[in-house]
């Protein structure tokens, strides 16, 4: 229940910061709707059985923790520190391009670029 | 025919994957130079030769499994090889090729963050074409994608680091939803292995949670209702980059939405109804949106949307014939786009802008690219005896078939909407006079050329106002299109063999036990 609480709290709380618009936002944004669909594959494996899954006779199988989704989120946390690294340096890149106008507005900005030409 | 499978699974397998993600490295350690630029023309025609072995091995129906690190099948990560997978790395191979030697041509290997990023998104996209696990898939997407965020904003323009921001929304909101849409798949059925998957959309909680990841799939593919910011970002980087997207990255999104829809839904009313409302629309749409653009590639962008509506009506159509035709439409689609990017995008790059109103008169002092762009076209359309008519043929007969008069009428009259944004480009930029253009009128910055080609375009703009603008175009810009073009019209002109290999492959993804059977049951055949 309590993971089912955080999720719903950290995906309210990514999408809204990703409709406020603005670079880190942006960014925040992401790292919370990242952190919640983890959340979610950590409730799938179960959050009942805890015991280190080693099998060496010792731990009863139907205690032991599901190894899988903490590989899988392990490699999605990766996987979303490159991403975020790399928005910051997009980010950074953006700021240093345009330093006479604001860096939110030039971030957010659609007047001329996307979708108009 | 006779091959050894066991050297294909143990080498050529995990070898199309791991070499350019190894050239990668080596490219970027020895910086932009002569070699690396080599190497990143090798990689594609080792990965092409791969896919030939591959196809060769499969041509019968057999998959071909590379169970990682030995273990036991449904246990290990495994790399599968079946016809589609095989067909699809190798049309890849030869579009990564074509749009290399036109982004040489145009300068963009100058730059040393090109060729390894193109190399690792290729390996990227090879080894999504070969896995057989979902979390590997979102692996390799992601994989691919990363560079792709590089190359979207190395462009080096405002506009274009403003068209990289909204991809890079779309796509970090599509991973997001699909890996949670993982998550659910693994809570309901404790597996992500496709093959240990099969058949289980049939019970409504495990249809629901593939459904997650369908609807990510379809957000990365660009159907309607999520498409528009396709045409919103792609036109916005370099031509050559826009070509390998078109091909590879959209591609994955249409491959694995083949692939799942294959192996883990059961035909029904209600995925056949759902299938047939969104690629519908996206034909309607895509085309409709293509007739109002201005710009070579806006028109090219939104074609992309209507023409994967057309590839991927044909999962839900009549079995193995409505895959046959997925997959003939997969890979005629594929060559023909990028063919098109590629001559859109050397109009680009030399006449210093894509804008439609601009150009014209073309063909006259350009006729090689001028036939490339006519062949592409008409092949686009679907006029015979270009590759595009047996595509079109192959999804009508499934709709007959089918008994699915609403594709077929939609498909006929999309084609017409699609020869009018032909025949708009066609005479906008390649028939009728040429335009003298005025220096002012002239306003490079609204494309996104790289700054070398914008200098170069400045010169020609300048002696164009004096002479009419008879500058010779860069042979390697024009060729490779024309290339593609060519290959198009050889597979219309001899299409048995693509055909038959097309029918081979559709049959197995309707009835995939061989496919099923050769990952569960251990190692390989």
């Amino acid at each position: 229940m309590s993971l089912a609480i955080a999720v719903a709290l950290l995906t309210g709380a990514g999408t809204w910061l990703l409709v406020r618009g603005g670079a880190v936002r942006l960014i925040l944004g992401f790292i919370l709707l990242g952190h919640a669909a983890n959340l979610v594959i950590i409730a799938a494996g179960g959050t009942d059985r805890r015991v280190a899954p080693i099998v060496d006779g010792s731990t009863p199988l139907d205690a032991a923790a599901d190894p899988l989704p903490q590989a899988f989120v392990l490699t999605a946390i990766v996987i979303t520190f490159g991403v975020t690294v790399y928005l910051l340096g997009l980010v950074a890149r953006i700021a240093k391009k345009s330093p006479s106008s604001e860096l939110e507005e030039e971030f957010d900005s659609d007047d001329e670029g996307v979708g108009n030409r | 025919m006779m091959l050894d499978t066991q050297a294909l699974s143990v080498w050529v397998i995990p070898g199309v994957f791991a070499v350019p993600l190894i050239a990668a490295v080596v490219t970027f350690l020895i910086g932009a130079n002569k070699t690396s630029r080599a190497i990143g023309l090798l990689v594609p025609v080792a990965v092409f030769a791969a896919s030939v072995l591959l196809v060769i091995a499969t041509m019968e129906g057999e998959v071909i499994v590379s169970q990682v690190a030995g273990w036991q099948g449904g246990v290990a990560i495994a790399f599968i090889a079946d016809l589609l997978s095989a067909l699809m790395l190798g049309v890849s191979a030869l579009l990564v090729f074509s749009s290399m030697v036109f982004a040489y041509a145009a300068g963009l290997g100058m730059d040393r963050w090109f060729v390894p990023s193109v190399l690792i998104m290729t390996s990227g996209v090879y080894g999504a074409y070969l896995t057989g696990d979902l979390f590997n898939l979102f692996v390799m997407v992601e994989v691919a994608l990363l560079p792709s965020y590089i190359l979207m904003s190395r462009s080096g323009t405002l506009t274009a680091l403003r068209s990289a921001r909204l991809y890079l929304i779309v796509n970090l909101t599509a991973s997001t939803l699909f890996l949670a849409g993982l998550g659910v798949v693994y809570g309901v059925t404790g597996t992500v292995n496709m093959a240990a998957l099969a058949g289980l959309g049939a019970l409504p909680v495990v249809a629901i949670a593939t459904g997650v990841v369908v609807v990510a799939l379809m957000l990365k593919a660009a159907l309607v209702p999520a498409h528009s910011w396709l045409p919103a970002t792609y036109p916005y980087t370099s031509p050559a980059v826009t070509a390998l997207f078109s091909g590879l990255l959209t591609k994955i999104g249409v491959y694995a939405l083949v692939r799942i829809i294959s192996l883990i839904y059961e035909p029904g009313q209600i995925l056949t109804t759902a299938v047939i409302v969104i690629c519908v629309l996206s034909m309607i749409i895509g085309v409709l949106g293509a007739l109002g653009e201005g710009t070579i590639r806006g028109v090219l962008s939104f074609h992309m949307i209507s023409q994967v509506g057309y590839i991927l009506v044909g999962v839900v159509l009549a079995g193995a014939v409505g895959f046959a035709a997925v997959v003939f439409y997969l890979i005629h689609h594929t060559i023909v786009k990028t063919s098109l990017f590629l001559t859109g995008g050397t109009v680009e790059h030399e006449e210093g802008t894509g804008v439609i109103k601009r150009l014209g008169g073309l063909a006259r002092a350009h006729p090689i690219a001028a036939t490339a762009f006519f062949f592409a076209a008409l092949s686009l359309t679907g006029i015979p005896p270009f590759s595009g008519f047996w595509a079109k043929l192959g999804v009508l007969t499934a709709a007959a078939e089918a008994g699915a008069a609403v594709v077929f009428v939609v498909a006929l009259v999309v084609s017409v909407g699609t020869l009018g944004s032909m025949l708009k480009l066609g005479t906008g930029v390649f028939w009728g006079q040429p335009k003298t253009i005025d220096a002012e009128e002239e306003t490079p910055s609204d494309v996104s050329v790289e700054p070398v080609v914008a200098a170069g375009t400045a010169l020609s703009v300048a002696s164009a106002v004096e002479a009419p603008p008879v500058t010779k175009w860069r042979p390697l810009l024009v060729i490779p299109g024309f290339a593609l073009a060519l290959v198009s019209l050889g597979i219309g002109l001899f299409p048995e063999w693509l055909l038959s290999l097309a029918h081979t492959s559709g049959e197995s993804l309707a009835d995939p036990v061989a496919y099923v059977e050769a990952v569960l049951g251990g190692r390989a055949p």
